[in-house]
Parts: C-alpha cells; structure tokens; sequence
C-alpha cells in the first residue's frame, strides 16, 4: 500500500526526539540489570549487600526502572520512529508536543528515582497501599504517565493528518498498530492515574488519613494487566511487520494483523481482576468472569503464532525448502536482527502456557505470589519483548544515527542472544520450579526459621543466582552493542525493515480504521466487567486503612 | 509438473502438497506443537492442584 | 477477511482447548465449590484483637458446620499468631485470617492454601490436611523490611 508521505528514512528531527527516548532507556538497562544482578546473589545466600543498602530497595529500584522506565522509554522511541517512517515527518508542533513528553517522563523518573534512593518510596512498583511512599514518589511516576499522553497526543496528530491526506485508505500497518497500542494505553492508565491522583496522592500529602485498599488495588490491576500487554504489543509490531522484511519474506496477511491488535484492544483491559484471585472482598463470579475474558485475549496471540510461522515456512519453501520442517533451515540464523527476536518469540511459548496457569481461576492458589509468576514474565517480558526490542534497536539506533550494524557488532549481538538465552534458562526455569515447591517471589533470602521445605528451595534460588549472573553479562553486551550503535559504528545507511503483504494476500477492509466501533466496544467491555464489583468495592468497604511505613 | 510427480510418487496425496511451494504443512504442525505445550503445562499444573486438594 | 483453511482448524482446535479449561474450572469452581478465596466479611482493621474469632487465634472444634475445625491467624508486621499449631490429619479446616496493618500473604507452602489478607477485610479458605508432616506457613506478599521473616508453622499428625 503505496501512500504519499512515506519516508525512506525517518526525518533526523524525528529521530533525534527517539534517541533521546533510547538513552534514558538504556542508562535504564544498565541500572535495572545491575539491581536485578545483586537481587539473584541476595537471594542465594551468598552475598549481603553493603552500607545499609535493603533487599527491597534494589527490587522497587529493578521494577520500577525496568518495567516502567526501560519499556516505556524503548517503546515510545520505537513508536515515534515507525510512525515518522511510515506516515510521514512530524510537523514541528506534534514534535514539540513528543518533546514536552519526553521532558514529563524524565522528570518524572528523576523524581522516583531520587525517592527510592532516599528510601522513602521502598513500596516496589506495585505500590501497596496501605505501605505509604513519599508523595513526590507517587507525583513522579504520575508525571510519567502523562508525558505518554502527551506522546499518544502527537501521534493521533499524526494519523489524523495522514487520514485526511490519504482519504478511503487504510493507514500504514505500523501506524495503525503503534495508534492502537496507544489508544489501549491511554484507557488504561485513567485506572492508575484515578488512584493515585484520587486517593494515594492526598493520602500521602496527609489531606486524608486513610485509603480505601480495595479500591485502590482494583484501579491499579485495571492498569497492571494492560500495562503488559503494552509491552507486549509494540514487539508484536516488530514480529508481523518489521521481521518478514529482515528475512526477505513477505507478511502473511495485513488483515489478521490488524484484526489481532483490535482484539488485543477489546480483551487485555477488562481483566484485571486475574491478578487478584485470591483477594478478600470481590465476588468469584466477577473473577470468573474476567478470568473468561483473559482467555479469550490469548486468541490473538494464537493467531500471531500461526502468522508468524506462515511467514517462515512461506519464505523458506520459496528458496525451496522441502518438506513438512525444511524451510526451518533456510532462515537467515546468522542475521542477529531475525535471530534475537526469534529466540523472544520461542521464549514466549513457555511464558504463553505459564500465562494460562496463572489466570486459571483456583489454579491460581498452586502460583500466586510464588516465584513461579516472577519466572513467567522474565519470560514473557524480560525474553520474548526485551530481545525483540534489542533486535530492533540493532538496526534502529544506527538508522537513527546514520551509522550501519557491522558484522563485527552482528557476531556480538548473537552472542548477546544466545547468552541471554541460556541465562535465561537458568534462571526462569528454575524460578518456575521452586515457585510450585513454594518458594515467594518478592523475598529476600530466609531460612524460614530452619523449615525443611525452606533448605529444598535453595539449590533453585542457587540456579537462580547463576542465570542471573550470565543474564548479566549479556546485558553488559547489550549496552557495548548500544554505544557502538550510537557514537562509534562506521556511518552508512542501515535499512529501516518494513515488511510487505504477500501478493495473494487481499486488500485490507476500512472498518480496522473505524476508531469509535473499537472504543465504543471496548468501553461497554470494560464497563460490563468492572461497573458491579467496583460499586460493591465502594459500598461494603471496611474502615479506611492507615498508612504505614515497614522499611 | 503435479502429475509427472504423482505418477512417480505414488505414496500419497499430501506428500505432493507438502513439496508444493505455498503449502503451510509445517506451519500447521508448529502450531499444534506449540498448542501440545500449552495442554500440557495447565494439565500438569492443575494435577498438581488436584494432588494438594 | 478470508482464513486460510490450516488457521481455521488451528483456530477451532485453540479456541475449543481454552473452551475445555474453562469449563473444567467453571465446573470446579461453581459445582463443586473450589472457588478462590473471596471472603466478602469486612472487620474494623484497628479493632482485629477484640473481635471475635480473632480475639482467640489458633485450631477450635466446631459442630454442626460443613468442616470440622476453625483456624484462625492474625496477621501483622512481621508475624502471625500463633507461631505454631498441630492438626489431626485429615481435618477439614477453615481458615479465617486477616491482618492488622498493611498487606499481608498467606500461604501454606506445599498446599493450595495461598490468600491475600487485606486491611479491613477477612479471607477464609476451607482445606483438608491429608498429609502429615510439617508445614511452613509464609507471607507471601511484601510488607516491608521483615517481610521473609515472617512465618508460622503447621504441623499435620496422625
């Protein structure tokens, strides 16, 4: 699909805007990946930390600088990119509008950051209530997520305009996927932004006394679902459209792809509640309930999987692969922008099934709160989204800086994958076992005052320590790859991969483009699954709870 | 070219399809053995859960 | 939108096994009572140590309900009370617990036993002890700078 305002390359304005965002990112690699590194060795029981430093501070600093800043940064700067190449430069005021959005979130992290280093926010990135952090904690991270609106605010610009230029068309496959994940975004953090703004800022800054913890908890899940699924969209992208141009295939069907991002737009908001099964005070139909709508988010991602695979076999029996797995061979293993996120999306098998587990209603009570979850989204999050981002950024950061992906830095990048790989296995596999012996996630290193089952979890949390360490390494790599990419790799011209439809592939149908349809469904979902519990939540509530400070 | 092949291969059908460049055999069994795993990671965890009730 | 015939069986053979599990938990939850812990009862969190059964943690004999014995914990900063307790084996038990400050875990490691205690609200779960042997009860859900020393213990005898 042909469209007039399609860059080659993506504008330099443009792209100064996502290198800023992959900076903060990456210095976010490098502080998370060490935090994550002394977490493995505390909990083996090897290593105290130093100079006061708590178990719980380094994990608030871990989750907070990884699953909120490092992602959202990469993502908003993989966004920014892939719009302004598929739909045209930003004019100056949308970029403006990208760059105050830049600002909120950096201030907005600097401000967190501080409050956990100060120790006045170790609450972890869950939040807690009725644990009570610095109020500027709470501001800091709300400051975040309204610099992604800002963000979202600039590309919707965008689209518009690219709709008005291009009347009767579909838009480009990456916009529309980039303007989708933001549409799922922008609805869900209304559910973290009305408890914090709501109910945990002026709680902290003492304009009230207490805090309603049912409330709270099921404005935050509301957003804590999604929130994965906004990692986990943005990787997609790279899976359907940019990864069939890396191997020299085509995409299996532009439709699918797009059908599949709308269902994730109607099913990953109105789910929350499947990560509060075991919580007082919601009726188990209303579980049950939504525990049937995450199931049915898992459709899409079925259909991914078979996409994906098609892609594969499509461009492998085209160089002539025979037989029912030949095609397997003929991909291109030593090209680390296939290579890497291809080990992400095989590391998404296993996390998919672990998913199942976890929303599983009762079966929740084997999981929940163990390590075992802390394994499924090192593998969903932490392998099959984070190696898909590093596979982008191998040919991103050097399109965006004029540089080119050598083959030097190609050989080190598989090394970085293949380590993260085996690290990986180390580390979530073993999670996952001790987690169904019963060993907690979020906990530092205990004997449980000597009990038996407590001694068989440590040979687990021993392996732990040792994927971590390897993990670490190959994070290491990833930043040596990073700042070869940015300020040193010869200058050239690296390709911006977009993929293209299959010829027989048919033309995409308007109604995708149908914005009130999509939004007017999923509010009526979201409305339908939240609307009882949530009055029930308000009207039987207990006496407020007061704030505590246990760190 | 189909027909040559089916007179000289006369094992089956689907062998032919499986030779055929746009075939998605492959991605058919990928995916079931991909769907293989995810039965088999919630039947085993809900055994467990069967076990401990 | 056309389908490629290979996705609709795949499509139709994901869909029905996600349609399986779910009926296999619907079943086991709404039929025959499995559901995940979801205490509806709310309690004054400051006022836990006055109230019954809180007032008097630990294991007590009840007659005339569907189980046979009460358990009740109190939660709070770093501990539970009691610190240990004995079960006969084979005791079909209620577990009543809430907590006094802020969230707590509960989880009975090596068993399905595994809720969260709120603030202001009480979670019960029934379960039968049919194995012996000792079990680590363990919070399970951070609540501050203690958090993995706080534990309890089952004993489960003949």
């Amino acid at each position: 699909m042909l469209n007039q305002l399609a860059n080659t390359k993506v504008d330099r304005r443009d792209g100064k805007l996502a290198m800023a965002h992959f900076y903060v990112a990456f210095i976010a690699l490098a502080i998370g990946g060490l935090a994550g590194l002394l977490q493995v060795l505390v909990r083996s029981g090897k290593l105290e930390l130093p100079a006061g430093i708590g178990y719980y501070q380094i994990l608030t600093v871990h989750g907070v600088i990884l699953g909120l800043v490092l992602t959202t940064f990469f993502i908003i700067g993989f966004m920014v990119s892939s719009v302004s190449k598929t739909a045209g430069t930003f004019t100056t005021r949308q970029r403006t509008l990208g760059w105050i959005g830049f600002w909120f979130k950096t201030i907005g992290t600097a401000m967190a950051a501080v409050m956990i280093l100060l120790n006045e926010a170790t609450v972890l990135f869950t939040f807690y209530a009725p644990l009570q952090a610095h109020f500027l904690f709470y501001l800091g991270l709300t400051l975040v997520i309204v610099g992604t609106w800002f963000d979202s605010a600039a590309i919707y610009m965008k689209y518009g305009q690219w709709k008005k230029a291009n009347p009767g068309q579909p838009s480009p496959l990456l916009t529309f996927m980039t303007v989708i994940t933001l549409i799922m975004w922008d609805v869900a953090t209304l559910g973290v932004a009305t408890t914090v703004l709501f109910q945990l800022l002026p709680w902290s800054l003492g304009i009230v006394d207490t805090v309603n913890v049912g409330v709270s908890r099921a404005l935050f899940w509301y957003f804590g679902h999604p929130l994965v699924y906004f990692w986990l969209m943005p990787a997609y992208m790279a899976w359907y459209v940019v990864i069939p141009k890396v191997i020299g295939g085509k995409m299996f069907s532009d439709s699918l792809a797009r059908m599949s991002f709308i269902l994730l737009l109607l099913f990953s908001i109105p789910v929350g509640f499947h990560h509060q099964l075991l919580e007082p005070g919601i009726d188990p139909a209303w579980k049950f309930l939504q525990v049937v709508l995450t199931f049915l988010v898992v459709i899409p991602s079925l259909m991914t999987a078979f996409s994906l695979f098609a892609t594969f076999e499509s461009y492998g029996r085209s160089k002539g692969a025979k037989g029912l797995f030949g095609w397997f061979k003929k991909l291109p293993w030593g090209d680390a922008r296939f290579t890497v996120p291809f080990i992400g999306m095989l590391a998404f098998i296993p996390g998919g099934a672990g998913g199942l587990v976890n929303a599983s209603h009762q079966m929740n009570q084997v999981v929940h709160n163990t390590i075992w979850v802390t394994g499924h989204f090192h593998l969903t999050v932490a392998t099959a989204v984070l190696l898909t981002f590093f596979g982008v950024a191998y040919w991103l950061i050097p399109h965006l800086t004029g540089r080119t992906f050598t083959k030097k830095m190609n050989k080190l990048a598989l090394i970085q994958g293949i380590t993260w790989a085996i690290g990986m296995t180390f580390m979530s596999g073993a999670m996952h076992a001790a987690g169904l012996l019963g060993a907690p996630r979020r906990s530092s290193f205990s004997d449980y005052g000597g009990a038996a089952q407590a001694a068989e979890w440590v040979p687990y949390q021993i392996a732990q320590a040792v994927g971590g360490t390897i993990l670490f390494l190959s994070i290491i790599l990833m930043l040596y790859i990073f700042v070869n990419l940015a300020f040193f790799a010869p200058k050239g011209d690296q390709e911006f991969p977009v993929g293209e439809v299959a010829d027989q592939a048919e033309k995409t149908p308007m109604v995708f483009d149908n914005w009130k349809l999509w939004i007017g469904i999923t509010a009526c979902l979201i409305l339908f699954a939240y609307t009882l519990p949530l009055i029930d939540l308000i009207q039987n509530a207990p006496p407020g709870a007061k704030g505590f400070k246990f760190w | 070219m189909a027909k040559t092949e089916l007179n000289r291969n006369t094992e089956t059908e689907t062998e032919i399809e499986v030779e055929d460049s746009s075939s998605l055999k492959g991605t058919l069994a990928s995916v079931f053995l991909l769907g293989f795993i995810l039965i088999v990671t919630w039947v085993s965890v809900y055994s467990l859960f069967l076990d401990r009730s | 939108m056309h389908l490629h015939k290979f996705e609709k069986i795949w499509l139709i053979f994901g869909i029905g096994s996600l349609l399986v599990f779910l009926t296999v938990l619907g079943v086991s939850a709404f039929y025959l009572g499995n559901q995940p812990p979801s205490c509806l009862a709310t309690i004054d969190p400051e006022k836990v140590d006055t109230q019954a059964p809180f007032n008097e943690p630990g294991l007590k004999k009840v007659e005339g309900k569907e189980w046979e014995y009460e358990l009740v914990f109190v939660a709070s900063a770093f501990n539970y009370t009691p610190g240990e307790v004995q079960i006969p084996k084979g005791a079909k038990v209620k577990v009543i617990a809430t907590t006094k400050d802020v969230i707590h875990g509960f989880e009975v490691a090596g068993t399905n036993v595994n809720m969260m205690l709120e603030p202001g609200y009480i979670s019960e779960l029934v379960y039968t002890f049919n194995k012996t042997g000792e079990f680590l009860v363990l919070c399970n859900e951070y609540c501050g700078v203690g958090h993995h020393m706080m534990t309890s213990k089952i004993e489960v005898v003949e």
